[in-house]
């Protein structure tokens, strides 16, 4: 902190007086895969990445050069570029911005954990893979066992030439264990997963056994399963599933950035237009959903983002009413819009962007029972297999690994390939009922950004229930 | 820093590191020095103005360790300070030593050889960013463009301790952008090794022809079953799905493969389509990330069965198949499509009633056992009647299995295959592309 204080103060007092503020990003990412197949190591990767963004404001736009090369030199040069390709692009801008969009803020942040990722960790989570590993083995049919660990630890710092002074430090694990079961031309494949800032408790080996063993068995089960029926249902979707339908039809379509078009050559567009918020009507009245950065254990926790700003917990829809967007400063400044603390970078060579954190359904008052109860016939389904959705966000298909039927009001067999697909609007229109017991999921890589970025978000959801939902299986 | 000076410091510095890193080994240790590098002007835009502009400049380099039968692999960032760069490299060669005392064997390493020595510059000519801001988008005046530019130099490098030595370098740019009429848009990329007013100037104006075909009527299209043409940018987008494990030997083998059933000779595809991996495209380099060296050209669908999957030296070992010179993901990385013999002024005719696709958007396999992909179309996509552009369509969600589309259904290729410049800037800038061409389908599913 006090070495890139000091770097950063000689930076920023031989900028040249056109330089109306000037800011600079250390980021340090040392990331781990450890990763088991088939009782054997697969993986044991570790990479360093680091470096520095340097970033000014010149004639009101905003301009960035990053390096690795952290020496007064190499600033000086980084600076210099910076400088240089932000002055021939400023009689060009898009939009005239102002270091009020820089706030100077102060602060630290830091991932909240029992235990550190520490380096002489290595034989303890190896050894954890090896046990999840063998407890999926037992049957000649399970073809692949895989047990992966990604540990992610990641330093930030920012300072400007206004004052800002932030560090925050975070701790992040992504456990994934996977089988595959296969026979014939027929495989199907089961996952657990847990991501978010925790630390090294996360392998606490008996546990992560137990989820082994029944992945492995599922899979076995779907092997069996017959093929999801095809037609209109309701439809229970459990939270690891609603993860990824609150992250495509939720979290993508609210970014300002996609509303005021920077996104049209790559991600896309966006259905929600500046004059909905305040008046769409998004869902149903049991849908209520926050951005929340504040919420422990989260993949996108975080007091600041990559412009300074303090981030705090916001409600984006309320009573399914479209109430504010996940936008950044500049983009608030841009639309004219309520936005809230996104401005995100995934690295220190990729400019901050609007993205998600931790984009959230708060929890209802049903209990799974109860949401099941209401179901005369349908489907429930578990953890997402394959996800698509239009560059406008509307028409998405998204398929699961594993499919419960209901009937009557109870759980029945087990069914393989469940999909279904839907409109965005009229989709979360369908929500009936909301359960009272969140989980927290996640991502490493939501992918966005011209240059591309791949970024982690969090998402806490309970089960949710839809009345009337297109579902269909698999051909095979 | 001019190109040739970071070339030259980069590959000083590479000789610095390696020289270091392979006198400080043991008996019995032996490493694989894989870079990569790039410094790269990012240009992004939004309505034809500058939205943010990034410069960026590193070299990555990764490590591959093999002690005592354990493998570790290790990455990091060079500052291009020397002396700081070689101390990281001593701790990264402890923290190896290290994580392989308490790794189990590793059972299907794969001894490191010297697999020879390759060097391929190819120098460009860019303009500097006072120069090629307006080249961009004065010519674009008046319309509504987005775009990314992204153009510098890109290296490649890979060097073992058996002596091996691979130096790839290629100076070139890409203009990837969309022009827009209300909702309506067109897309289009302009790649080169030097800017060109005229050539920019020719892709722009086809760009806004096609622009003015959006104006017509919209066409409501029902979800069903059409004869659907595909240019290349979309049949390249579909094909792009082989990448997502279907020619992966190691996906086959551990039961993922969506291409399960033509491996295993249960299935073919059509006898119009051959696909190879081509590195005479010279997009690539032959060589991978452990410096093993491709043949020039590899057959993996010949006139729709299978000729070879793509072997890794790991699973090489691992399956007792003979290695190709594949990467570690097994992915496809110069996918060259021969092209067929329907010649871009029949294709309206050939397609009669039906669908023209200019892109796809957002595909994933939606039934991998069946290679069932989903997916949306996007940009500039037509409804065709009797040979006819009728007007533009809502944009259509597909779901249908490739076994299907690339067998029996598929009518016929396109006479001109085209090449598809890499324009993935995930981490860094990676060199590459693809050469397809446009491809007739029959009953097409779309879905919603």
């Amino acid at each position: 902190m006090t070495e890139f204080s000091s770097i950063a103060r000689t930076a920023f007092a031989s900028l040249p007086a056109d330089v109306q503020w000037a800011g600079l990003r250390f980021s340090q990412e040392v990331t781990t895969h450890r990763m088991v197949r088939d009782d054997a190591p697969q993986a044991n990767a570790t990479s360093v990445d680091k470096g520095l963004m340097c970033e000014v404001l010149v004639e009101g736009h905003f301009g960035y050069a990053a390096t690795s090369d952290s020496t007064q030199e190499g600033l000086q040069l980084a600076f210099g570029r910076a400088i240089a390709t932000t002055r021939a692009a400023s009689s060009r801008k898009a939009h005239a911005f102002e270091a009020v969009q820089r706030p100077p803020s102060q602060g630290i942040y830091q991932s909240p954990r029992v235990q550190g990722l520490d380096a002489d960790s290595t034989q303890a989570i190896t050894e954890c893979l090896l046990a999840a590993s063998a407890a999926m083995k037992g049957d000649e049919r399970l073809v692949s066992r895989t047990a992966h660990a990604m540990l992610i630890q990641t330093h930030i710092a920012f300072f400007s030439s206004t004052g800002a002074t932030i560090d925050q430090r975070f701790d992040m694990v992504s456990l994934k264990l996977s089988a595959t079961a296969a026979q014939g031309s027929q495989s199907q494949s089961r996952t657990w997963s847990r991501t978010g800032q925790m630390g090294s408790e996360i392998f606490e080996v008996d546990a992560v056994v137990q989820q082994a063993k029944r992945v492995a068995n599922e899979a076995l089960q779907l092997l069996e399963a017959p093929n999801c029926p095809s037609g209109v249902m309701d439809l229970v979707l459990m939270p690891d599933q609603m993860m990824l339908q609150i992250h495509e039809s939720i979290g993508h379509p609210l970014e300002l950035d996609r509303i005021l078009g920077d996104e049209r050559n790559y991600a896309g567009w966006s259905f929600v237009q500046a004059e909905d918020f305040g008046c769409l009507r998004y869902g149903s009245e049991l849908m209520n959903i926050s951005f929340d950065p504040t919420r422990a254990h989260e993949f996108a926790s975080y007091a600041f983002d990559d412009s300074g700003n303090p981030a705090t917990k916001q409600m984006l829809i309320e009573g399914g009413i479209l109430k504010r967007g996940l936008g950044s400063l500049e983009s608030q400044q841009r639309s004219g819009i309520e936005g809230v603390a996104n401005s995100r970078s995934a690295s220190w060579n990729r400019a901050p962007i609007d993205r998600m954190a931790n984009i959230n359904l708060e929890p209802g008052d049903s209990s799974l029972e109860e949401l099941i109860g209401q179901v005369q016939h349908g489907i429930l389904m578990h953890t997402n297999r394959s996800w698509s959705i239009d560059d406008y966000r509307n028409k998405f298909q998204f398929g699961c690994e594993f499919g419960q039927l209901i009937e009557h009001g109870r759980l029945g067999a087990v069914v393989r390939n469940p999909n279904y697909r839907g409109v965005s609007i009229d989709f979360w229109n369908r929500l009936a009922g909301v359960g009272r017991d969140d989980e927290i999921h996640g991502t490493p890589y939501c992918g966005k950004g011209e240059p591309s970025q791949v970024i982690r978000v969090g998402h806490a959801s309970p089960p949710c229930l839809f009345r009337g939902v297109e579902v269909f299986g698999g051909q095979a | 820093m001019s190109t040739q000076d970071f070339s030259a410091r980069t590959s000083a510095l590479l000789d610095a590191m390696c020289e270091r890193l392979f006198s400080n080994l043991q008996a019995g240790e032996e490493v694989t020095v894989g870079l990569e590098a790039e410094e790269t002007l990012y240009l992004r835009f939004n309505n034809n103005r500058v939205r943010q502009n990034t410069d960026v400049t590193q070299r990555v380099l990764q490590i591959r360790y093999q002690g005592g039968g354990r493998t570790v692999d290790h990455g990091m960032n060079l500052s291009g300070q020397v002396d700081a760069d070689c101390h990281s490299i001593d701790t990264i060669l402890e923290g190896c030593r290290f994580d392989a005392a308490v790794l189990p064997q590793d059972p299907f390493q794969v001894p490191m050889q010297n697999h020879g020595s390759s060097r391929e510059v190819f120098k460009g000519q860019l303009l500097a960013p006072a120069g090629l801001i307006p080249a961009i988008v004065e010519p674009a005046g008046g319309c509504d463009l987005v775009g990314f530019y992204a153009g510098g130099v890109v290296i490649s490098a890979n060097r073992n301790s058996k002596g091996q030595n691979h130096w790839f370098e290629t100076e070139n740019f890409f203009f990837d952008y969309s022009l827009y009429n209300g909702p309506q848009a067109v897309k289009s990329v302009y790649a080169a090794s030097s800017w060109n007013a005229q050539d920019w100037a020719a892709n722009l104006e086809r760009s806004k022809a096609s622009l003015q075909l959006l104006k017509r009527p919209l066409q409501s299209v029902q979800p069903g079953a059409y004869r659907s043409y595909f240019a290349p940018a979309a049949f390249a987008d579909l094909l792009g799905m082989m990448s997502w494990g279907a020619l992966s030997a190691a996906a086959w083998k551990q039961g993922r493969s969506p291409f399960k059933k033509l491996m295993e000779k249960e299935l073919q595809l059509s006898p119009l389509l051959s696909v190879s991996e081509n590195f005479g495209m010279g997009l690539t380099p032959r060589f991978n990330d452990l410096g093993e060296v491709a043949p020039p050209c590899l057959d993996l669908i010949k006139a729709g069965s299978l000729s070879n999957v793509l072997v890794s030296s790991r699973s090489a070992k691992e399956y007792g198949l003979q290695a190709n010179g594949a990467s570690g993901y097994e992915s496809p990385r110069a996918l060259d499509v021969a092209a067929g013999t329907l010649a871009d002024q029949d294709v309206l005719g050939a397609l009669g009633s039906g669908l023209y696709l200019s892109n796809l958007h957002y595909l994933n396999w939606s039934d991998p056992v069946s290679a069932r992909v989903t997916g949306m179309t996007r940009y500039a996509c037509f409804w065709v009647e009797g040979g006819e552009i009728v007007g533009p369509i809502n944009n259509l969600r597909w779901d249908e299995s490739l076994y299907n589309a690339l067998g029996p259904q598929l009518l016929a290729l396109g006479s001109q295959a085209e090449i598809a410049p890499e324009v993935g800037t995930y981490s860094k800038r990676s060199p590459g592309g693809v050469r397809v061409p446009g491809a007739l389908i029959d009953a097409f599913h779309f879905t919603l």
